[in-house]
């Protein structure tokens, strides 16, 4: 127990210490939610803007954390040998995974402190938010995009991981239905987007919080398939040393 | 620590053959042998890091590769690579590693045997590469071990570092850990070992004591004009010298008070001048050239008898 909650310690640390990782899990959504909200340039067909993003945005730090800051950590402690190191100490595997898992879900607790409320002052007031399948898509999207993240950590060289992360975060930020609508992606696109986890976390979301008005099954089973997927896929690829 | 018939393979490519050595507690032992010549393979099966694919090892009484978990509680590691994330602050990761292994040991005390007290709140990647070196030792000291696999502890380490560092394994030893360390730097395991295992192309090509290696190999080796007349020398002494460097010189015979005395009477007397005189056992540097020496000879005859 000392040793995992050393490790957790550790990553705690090392993460809320990054100038770099608190700008990506808190600086950006934060930014994003206030800008968006405030100035009313996004086509979000909705009375307020800020009832599209705040569901959008929260989807966004998951996928910040759980992929992005995850993934880029973990992938330069294999480059610098940190994983090896950590290897030859009593910590062992389950351990170490866990105080990430751990860390990451606290990391999410800060962000929602933050973006909830955030939310809230900028005038969202949804109707009436199951928040029991908010954190049901919260869990599931978290274990997708961490299965994402640490597939491309384990295989990938450090330098090259961290422009991969930050491309793939675009990328779906861009087509995650996260801060654009998906009605407003050209055809062909918009159904590539729908099959995206960060698609798939964002309508879910949206229909748990905002009640979209959509049937969110296909979403909840795209989303759930990458939960199971991507983690089994980091598994079979992950390399413990550079 | 015993290694028996070890054999490590990456695909088709044999990194280790058949090796056979052992590491005794309340010694250091040297593993030496230059690049890709098996050390560091060698080393991780027996951290229980990488498999073995035929052979066995026995740490502290346990297989390394089942009984890791166990293991990896009283073995202390320090990597060449260093292992440390360079955000890490100094204190904070000592007391990480204490906190990890639960042995009791005081994260600033290790701070401090390694000289790093003032560098306790600075980050790794802040550090030089000498002070990296000593921290990553205290990681390994966290441990409090019983086993402990350094590869290269003096790399990149200034002079007093050097003999801190010295101090600190030759006192682990002391307390009865079996210290394996793997080095390139042979001046330094020449002052530390008790014994030395030199490997070469994936197999052990020598395994003893730094006197057994050393035994009939005793050598005079002196500096002096670029331009000795060797046959004239040869003539003087009835013993053959080679030219090693621009003004250095070997003589591969035991420093006899007679011999001794015709060769420095040979120089006086030829006007040359005496700059360095050493006699007596071979340096380990020597002796690693000779073991190598005669394997990639032999090698070399043996693809000369298959063409």
């Amino acid at each position: 127990m000392k040793a995992y909650v050393s490790q957790l310690r550790t990553e705690l640390q090392l993460t809320l210490r990054n100038g770099e990782q608190l700008l990506l899990t808190l600086g950006i959504p934060v930014l994003l939610l206030a800008f968006f909200s405030l100035v009313d340039v996004l086509p979000t067909e909705t009375d307020d803007p800020v009832d599209f993003l705040a569901p959008g945005i929260l989807a966004l730090a998951v996928m910040s954390t759980a992929m992005v800051s995850l993934g880029i950590g973990t992938g330069f402690e294999r480059s610098y040998h940190v994983l090896k190191r950590l290897g030859t100490t009593p910590l062992g595997r389950p351990r170490l995974i866990a105080a990430k898992i751990t860390s990451v879900v606290a990391v999410e607790l800060i962000q929602f402190a933050v973006l909830i409320p955030v939310a809230y002052a900028l005038g969202w007031s949804p109707a009436s938010p199951n928040w029991l399948a908010a954190v049901g898509a919260v869990v599931t999207g978290t274990l997708a995009f961490a299965g994402i993240g640490l597939t491309l950590a384990g295989r990938l060289r450090g330098e090259i991981n961290l422009a991969a992360q930050n491309g793939l975060y675009l990328v779906l930020l861009l087509l995650g239905g996260m801060i654009i609508p998906f009605g407003k992606l050209p055809g062909g696109l918009r159904s590539a987007a729908h099959v995206l986890p960060s698609g798939a976390l964002a309508d879910v979301l949206r229909d748990a919080l905002a009640g979209a008005g959509t049937d969110p099954t296909q979403s909840w089973l795209i989303l759930a398939a990458w939960a199971v997927v991507a983690p089994a896929l980091a598994a079979r690829l992950f390399r413990w040393d550079a | 620590m015993e290694v028996t018939g070890l054999t490590v393979r990456y695909g088709d490519l044999t990194a280790v053959a058949d090796v056979s050595f052992s590491a005794a507690a309340g010694e250091v032992t040297a593993v030496l042998g230059p690049n890709g010549a098996g050390k560091t393979s060698t080393i991780e099966v027996c951290e229980g890091y990488r498999r073995a694919a035929d052979g066995t090892v026995r740490v502290l009484g346990m297989d390394p590769a089942t009984d890791q978990r166990r293991l990896s509680s009283r073995m202390g590691v320090m990597l060449q690579e260093g292992g440390v994330y360079p955000s890490a602050r100094v204190l904070d990761t000592v007391r990480h590693y204490c906190a990890l292994y639960g042995k009791g040991a005081d994260a600033a005390a290790l701070v401090d045997l390694v000289g790093l007290t003032s560098r306790a709140k600075g980050t790794w990647r802040r550090l030089s590469g000498g002070e990296q070196q000593r921290l990553s030792l205290a990681l390994a000291l966290a441990a409090v071990p019983e086993v402990a696999f350094l590869d290269e502890p003096t790399a990149g380490v200034d002079v007093n570092g050097r003999a801190t560092i010295r101090e600190i394994i030759r006192g682990l030893a002391d307390q009865g850990c079996a210290v394996v360390l793997a080095t390139h730097e042979l001046d330094e395991a020449e002052r530390l070992t008790d014994r030395v295992v030199i490997f070469d192309g994936g197999q052990v090509v020598a395994d003893g004591t730094l006197a057994e290696l050393r035994r009939g190999h005793d050598e005079i080796r002196f500096r002096s004009s670029p331009d000795l007349d060797l046959t004239a020398l040869a003539r003087a002494t009835g013993v053959v010298a080679s030219q090693v460097g621009a003004d250095e010189y070997v003589i591969d015979a035991p420093p006899l008070p007679k011999l001794m005395a015709q060769l420095t009477g040979w120089l006086a007397d030829q006007g040359h001048e005496l700059t360095d005189l050493r006699a007596g056992a071979q340096r380990l540097e020597d002796v690693f050239r000779r073991l190598t020496a005669e394997r990639a000879a032999e090698a070399g005859a043996g693809g000369d008898a298959a063409s």
